[in-house]
């Protein structure tokens, strides 16, 4: 579920529909090098002209690599995101995605199965009655944008590591990598996947989850970034190769831990 | 000459080498950390500040690169930072250079400076005005940086966040810190570019 582009209270919308085009980038230039007096300055200051340079967007990658690995040392497995009364949920919720509230997919709760795949014993698919019937809790956490803002949310699931056990999953493997019904994918460590705060979400404050927030399932990680927590989600893949995912793949860091 | 007379006869040292270097590193890092800084903030404006910081001003073109850039040029930041501090503290640089800051010399220099009538001479001692600006700008430094690593880690250094007022308070402050630190950087490039010789100092160290 990408969270990058919908209003929240307070903000005015004429901004965000010109802030919203600037999130995606524009195919004409470099990806991460846009003239910019910040660059400018540099050069200035070293003499090199580092814009449009590969090498800068290569070094500024190889960081961001380095990061995901000082996050990993960072994440603590038995820390647990802090939590909030009922009277604190952000009411509306912001629906955010790369695409429009009315363009979220349609999933059929009737026909819909999650596909299960990679290094786990049991691969049979689970209908949503079958899911349903998973002990369930609920968690109010603060949802974090990779824009700024936050938002506080109420949501209910089973845990995702008493599902990976119950589906014998190899829990030493690298990776947990999520597809969803949009065509939106992305993948998780290891670590956060065990998290007990990672969750198959199915319901949002005491209702089915809706569509706009990702029904039938989504997957709500309140250690990571907005983005990283998918929606939609059709299948799951225990793996130890890194299947990468929508923004990821664009150059938004890997790990986003919070 | 001998080594000796040529050490007599040259200027007396004002910036140390470990001061001009930590210096320009720091001033390379800031404007990637606030160009990129103010990108990122167009993604998401405070409700209280609904504004846009012009593209031409900001580094990274979009969020995904601003976000790049932030969190790269932010191990510059802090590491000379540290660098800086610990030196500053273990060579009594600050306590020879900014302390102590007496209330009434800086009204005192502060309408001395306003009228034009503050001498820049000595290069080597600074005026009350600049003890509390480069006191207060360090200050501003360490509040940046822990503000923003309370934004970058709610949950894993959550008491730092608490620290702050929780998530959303701690965007503010990171905010005010970055607009004292800008402000603090037009009043010090103008003043650089009024005595040029104080410039001159910071590069070659007399």
């Amino acid at each position: 579920m990408a969270r990058l582009r919908k209003p929240i209270p307070g903000i005015d919308p004429r901004l965000l529909i010109k802030d919203a085009a600037k999130l995606l980038p524009d195919p004409s230039r470099r990806l991460f090098l846009r003239g910019a007096a910040g660059l400018g300055a540099i050069t200035w200051l070293t003499g090199c002209d580092i814009i449009d340079s590969d090498a800068a967007e290569g070094a500024l990658m190889k960081i961001s690599r380095f990061n995901d690995r000082v996050q990993a040392l960072l994440f603590n497995p038995n820390k647990l995101a802090p939590t909030y009364p009922a009277s604190m949920i952000t009411r509306p919720f912001p629906f955010n995605a790369y695409y429009q509230e009315d363009e979220a997919p349609e999933v059929d709760g009737e026909t819909y199965k999650l596909e299960v795949g990679g290094l786990v014993d049991d691969k049979k698919s689970w209908t949503l009655a079958e899911l349903h019937a998973l002990p369930q809790e609920t968690q109010i956490t603060r949802h974090v944008c990779v824009e700024g803002w936050s938002a506080i949310g109420s949501w209910t699931g089973a845990r995702l590591s008493d599902f990976l056990k119950r589906i014998g999953a190899d829990t030493r493997a690298s990776y947990v990598w999520f597809q969803c019904a949009e065509g939106y994918s992305n993948t998780i460590d290891m670590a956060t996947a065990l998290h007990p705060q990672t969750q198959m979400t199915f319901r949002f404050e005491d209702q089915i989850l809706p569509r706009k927030y990702g029904f039938p399932m989504k997957i709500r990680m309140p250690t990571k970034l907005g983005f990283k927590n998918p929606k939609h989600v059709i299948g799951m893949h225990v793996t130890n190769k890194d299947l990468g995912g929508y923004w990821e793949d664009q150059g938004y860091n890997w790990f986003s831990g919070l | 000459m001998t080594a000796e007379a040529v050490s007599t006869t040259r200027a007396p040292l004002i910036h140390p080498l470990w001061v001009r270097i930590t210096h320009w590193i720091n001033a390379v890092a800031m404007l990637l950390m606030i160009g990129s800084g103010w990108e990122i903030y167009n993604a998401s404006p405070l409700p209280l500040f609904p504004f846009q910081v012009p593209k031409s001003i900001t580094l990274g073109g979009w969020l995904a690169g601003a976000l790049a850039w932030h969190f790269a040029a932010m191990w510059l930041l802090v590491v000379n930072g540290m660098v800086y501090v610990a030196l500053g503290l273990v060579t009594g640089h600050f306590r020879a250079k900014l302390f102590p800051i007496r209330p009434r010399e800086v009204i005192a220099d502060l309408g001395a400076a306003l009228g034009g009538r503050l001498s820049y001479e000595d290069l080597s001692v600074y005026n009350a005005v600049q003890k509390l600006l480069y006191f207060g700008v360090i200050c501003a430094g360490v509040v940046i940086v822990l503000s923003g690593l309370s934004i970058w880690k709610p949950v894993q250094l959550q008491e730092l966040t608490a620290l702050f007022g929780g998530y959303d308070a701690a965007r503010y402050v990171h905010f005010f810190a970055m607009a004292a630190i800008v402000g603090f950087l037009v009043v010090h490039v103008a003043l650089a570019l009024i005595v040029p010789k104080s410039l001159r100092t910071m590069v070659l160290g007399r």
